[in-house]
This record gives C-alpha cells, structure tokens and sequence, in this order.
C-alpha cells in the first residue's frame, strides 16, 4: 500500500530520561510534519533536543507519549517487526561514522544493500562502488576505514546510508567531517534524491553553511520547538 | 576465503573478517581452541587405550561363559570360585567343556631389569580355551616351569623378545626360581602391568604364592554352537547352587571389566575428568573471545539493527565466528595431538590411538562446544541499543 501523506507525522510528543527523582523530560509535546522529498533540518543548542527527536522520528527509540507516524505507520506501541521493516526503509548517517572496522568501504556499503529482502543481488557490488564513485571515493573502495581520512569515512557513511534509495534519510551533523565543497555536495545530493525519488531528509546540524539549501529549518530548544521557517 | 564463505553464507562473512581483522586475537583463540582440543584428544586417547588395555588380556582366551566371584569386577580383582561350580555347570547340555582361570601378578627379573607382569594360569590339556593363535603353544607349557611371554612387555627389549622361541629359549626369575620362556605372545602393557605371562595351572601355583588348584580365579566354560550364552547363563544361575556368583557371557564380563575401569576405578574418573576440563577450557576461551569481541563491535552491531538487521542476523554472526574457531583450531590441534600420543604410546607401550572416529567425534563436539559458546556471548548483543549512537 503507497502511502502519500507526510513522511513524519509528530503528535503531542512527550519523552523522558532516567526514573523517579531523575526523571527529566527532553522533548515537550512536540507536533512536527514532514513532507515527502523535503530536507528538513534540526537546529539548536546542545540539549535542545534535537537528537532526541531524532532518535524518536527515527523509530530508533520508543515512543513513550504521544505519537509518531513515519511513512503512513504508527511508532507508538509497534511491534519489533513492524520496526525492523520500516527502518530497512530508512537511512541513517551518524556523526561517528559507525563503520564497521574490518570491512573495506564497499563491504560497509554493500551492507545497506544487504538488509533489502529478496533482491537481485548480482549487481550489489556495482551498485555500491558506483554511489561511492558519486561521493568521489572511487580510489578508495577496498581501503578498510582505518586507512580512510575523517571525511572519507563519513562520506562511506553517506554511502552507506542512500545506496538502497532509502524514503527517509536521518542524519546527525553528516558534513561536520567535511570541507565546505564535499559538505555542499554531499546535501546536493540529498536534495536531488529528493526531487527525483521522493526521498526525505531529516538533518541535525550546526552547519550554517548548508542551511541555504534546506527546505525548512526547524529550530528546537529545551524540547520545544521554537522557530521553524523556510529559507 | 572471504569469496568461498560470501557464496556459502549469502552475505559478506562479517564474523570472518572480523576475525581475521584481528589476527593477534584470533590466532591466540585458535590456539585456545586447539588446546582444548589436544586435552580432550590426548585423555580420550589414555581413556581409549585403558578400554583396549582392559580387553586386550580378554582376547587371549576364548569361552562361552564365564564364572566368576561376586566382587570379581575384573580379571584380576575379587575373590576365587570353587573349581566345584565347574562341574556343577557341566551339568548343562549346552556346555561342552569348562577350564579353571587363574590370574596374578608376578614380578620378573633378567639382566637387571624387573617386570611387573600379570600372569594367567591355564589348563595346557585345554588348548580349544586359547585363543588360535595361543594353541600351537599349549603343548609348551606342559614342560615345568616354562612359560609364554607377552613380546610387548615394558622393560623387555624388542629385539630380544623377538628372539625367544622353542629353538632359542629365555630364562627369567620370578622369586628366586627361575622360569623358561618358550614363545612369546603380542599382548601389550596396560595401566598397571608391563605385559602379560600364560603358564600351565601348575606352573602357576609354584609361581603365585597362597593360591589352591581348587580355587581358580575364574572358570571358563565351553558352549555347544549356536548355543544362546545369555540363556544359558541364566540357566547356569539357576542350576548352580551358589547364588551369589557372577554367571555371565565371556563377552558380557569382558564389557562390565571395561565398564567398571572407566566409571567405577579412580583412573577411568580422572581421566573422564580430564575431558570435561577439556571441553570446560575450550568453553571459556571461546566464550571469552567471542564475548570479547561482540563488546568491541557493539556500535558496529547497533548500526546494523538501525539499518534493520534482525537480531537473529547478529547471531549469525557471532555463530559464524564460533563455527570458523571450531573448524580451523581442531586441525592443528588434531596434529598435535597425534604428535603427543605417538610420543607417549613409544615410551609406555600402551596401545594409545587416536582414531578417525574419535577424530570426527571430537571435531563435532568441538564444533557444539563453540556454538555453545557464541550463543552465551550473544547475550551481550542485547545491549547493542541503536539509540545510543545518535
């Protein structure tokens, strides 16, 4: 079934850390939608939340109040199944790379491949040497992260992330390791997902050089959200 | 390698390359699992070789049934019979012929050299009771104080106990007395004896001190062919009126003596033992390993159920590495133990093998043994929580 709303729809988002006395609450009864093929970005202090919302949009964490639809299905209260199949329809690009250490930057992109059910598997290691080469990594395909240079893990990590045509991409500080040129590019080519596949991004950063090319800057701050404008 | 298992597993060999990624600690829990390995070969080797050193004295006789005392739980342990149940059982129709046993230890000296030898004393008027190979000797043993010789005894020079014949005759001395071999046997040390010595009945009772010709350690029994020897011998418990004997099969009592060395006497124990603590080291290199292994991947392993591996993917993983432990530390450990019981079965004589079945055997225990062990690591991925690499 194709759904054609919103990617995310937030509701009334409420969530906690720690127990009892240490219970602090991070994100207060925040409403967010997302539309499809948008490249939305999270901005804020550190503790604002931003991460948090992340993590929760991401069906990366439980939701515990309130409610979260991402791509048509609810988060709240889903089962592990239903979570696993959705985030093999996600993108995730992390600010520690997260590489895997004893594979080459192919065998860590072929893994997002990997996770796809019943699929022609023949042309993988193509598929996956080709977005490297769309990243400019073409030279490095068999190096092992060790052997890779901040930036070219990260730009791994992107591959890593878009090479199954992901519907939503979910990124934290993904240009932070980058110059501003590879930075550029690489949510350049983001956008274009966008256009051409529907694909959404969800981005938290500090970068201000790239917040021109978002479709909307969602400003969070103490677990609310407190600006959210287009540029 | 990595091409080879990708088409066997469907997917890149993470457990491999993790692995191998690692050479320090992989050959250090290769070499972990190969120790295990040698424990467990080597003491099922030594239990092996107490199973043939236990029968193997068996094989030199042949019977139907076998009389023996209540307590007598092997050849050489328990009390005597009366020879009068010999010929209470001839009684059955389905026993031919029936022949004392007697069993003990005696020690040997020649040319300075003592031996430890268990000594059986035979009817030589009853050579069917030998086994074929035996029987052309029994007319031998007739003579006074002549004797046969186990050519495999600890202490007795290969060349020189190759050498004794009818022609070519060797003296020992047993108590002062001395004692003539005539032939010589194959029969080989076992855990508490270097060899074995047949002689006449007779012969027997001038060498072994306190023993009667009345009282045999054992009485032999010959069965008619065809004859069921478990029928039979429960007919004979019946028939025969000291209920408190033991009345078996020969190769029943054989199997109970083998059963009785490696479960009821202290060294069949200890060495069982010896493979638990075997497999017990190999569980915990492995576990140790493997469990170490998964807290240094535990990011990597969150990544993977961000993207939407399942939990079970994980343990594949983890599995996978156990499995290519197992595989690859049972060769060198197969080799090294091969080398260790070649050496120890040249200095003790006994017969330690390591054989293709044990061989096989070991290698899936092994592989259990692994699998066991990944699957208790694989607790820790429980805490691979995608939410904390944000």
């Amino acid at each position: 079934m194709t759904d054609t709303g919103p990617a995310i729809v937030a509701s009334r988002l409420n969530h906690w850390f720690g127990r009892g006395e240490a219970r602090k609450q991070a994100i207060y009864g925040v409403d967010l939608n997302v539309a499809r093929g948008s490249l939305t970005v999270l901005m804020g202090p550190s503790g604002s939340g931003k991460t948090t919302l992340l993590t929760l949009i991401g069906c990366l964490r439980e939701v515990q109040e309130g409610s979260v639809r991402l791509l048509g299905q609810e988060l709240a209260d889903a089962p592990e199944r239903r979570l696993v199949a959705l985030r093999r329809r996600l993108g995730f690009i992390f600010q520690a790379h997260n590489l895997h250490e004893s594979l080459t930057a192919r065998q860590n992109v072929l893994m997002g491949l990997q996770v796809k059910p019943l699929r022609d598997r023949t042309a993988d290691s193509a598929t996956a040497a080709h977005v490297l080469g769309l990243l400019g990594l073409s030279d490095r395909l068999d190096y092992l992260p060790a052997n890779l240079s901040g930036g070219q893990k990260q730009r791994v990590a992107i591959a890593r992330a878009i090479v199954g045509n992901p519907d939503v991409v979910f990124a934290d500080e993904p240009t932070a390791a980058l110059d501003r040129d590879s930075g550029v590019n690489v949510v350049e080519l983001l956008r274009r997902m966008g256009r051409a596949r529907g694909t959404t991004t969800v981005m938290v950063t500090h970068d201000n050089r790239i917040l021109e090319l978002a479709d909307r800057i969602v400003t969070l701050e103490d677990g609310r959200i407190v600006g959210d404008t287009s540029p | 390698m990595t091409r080879l298992l990708t088409r066997l597993l469907g997917r890149l060999p993470i457990g491999w390359l993790q692995l191998t990624h690692s050479r320090a600690r992989m050959i250090a829990a290769l070499a972990g699992v190969a120790f295990a390995n040698v424990l467990v070969f080597v003491q099922l080797a030594i239990m092996g070789s107490m199973s043939i050193a236990t029968g193997r004295p068996y094989d030199f006789f042949e019977a139907g049934i076998m009389i023996s005392a209540a307590d007598a739980d092997s050849l050489s342990d328990g009390n005597n019979v009366a020879r009068q149940w010999l010929f209470q059982a001839l009684v059955h129709p389905d026993v031919t012929a029936g022949a004392p046993l007697f069993v003990g230890n005696v020690t040997l000296q020649r040319a300075g050299s003592t031996m430890t030898l268990t000594a059986f004393g035979v009817d030589p008027t009853q050579p069917a009771f030998l086994e074929p190979a035996l029987r052309p000797a029994a007319g031998l043993l007739t003579l006074p104080d002549a004797g046969i010789i186990d050519r495999l005894t600890r202490g007795l020079m290969p060349d020189e106990a190759a050498a004794i014949s009818p022609d070519a005759p060797a003296d020992f001395e047993i108590r002062g007395r001395t004692l003539t071999m005539y032939d010589g046997f194959d029969g080989g040390g076992g855990f508490g004896v270097d060899g074995y010595l047949i002689v006449s009945d007779q012969t027997f009772l001038k060498i072994v001190q306190n023993r009667q010709s009345a009282a045999p350690d054992h009485v032999l029994l010959a069965l008619t062919p065809g004859a069921d020897a478990a029928r039979v011998s429960a007919e004979l418990r019946q028939l025969v009126s000291d209920k408190s004997l033991r009345i078996r099969p020969y190769a029943q009592a054989r199997a109970d003596d083998i059963a009785y060395q490696q479960t009821q006497r202290p060294t069949g124990i200890i060495f069982g033992f010896g493979v638990v603590i075997g497999i017990l080291v190999g569980l915990v290199i492995v576990y140790q390993v493997l469990s170490t292994d998964v807290a240094d991947h535990i990011r990597e392993y969150a990544t993977f159920k961000a993207m939407g591996y399942r939990q079970r993917f994980l343990l594949g993983i983890v599995l996978e590495e156990a499995l290519i432990l197992a595989t690859l530390g049972a060769l060198p450990g197969y080799l090294v133990a091969r080398l260790l019981i070649g050496g120890m079965r040249r200095a003790t004589n006994l017969p330690l093998e390591l054989g293709v079945t044990t061989a096989a055997s070991v290698f899936v225990g092994t592989i259990v043994a692994c699998a066991l062990s990944g699957a208790l690591a694989t607790r820790r991925l429980a805490a691979a929580d995608p939410a904390d690499l944000f």
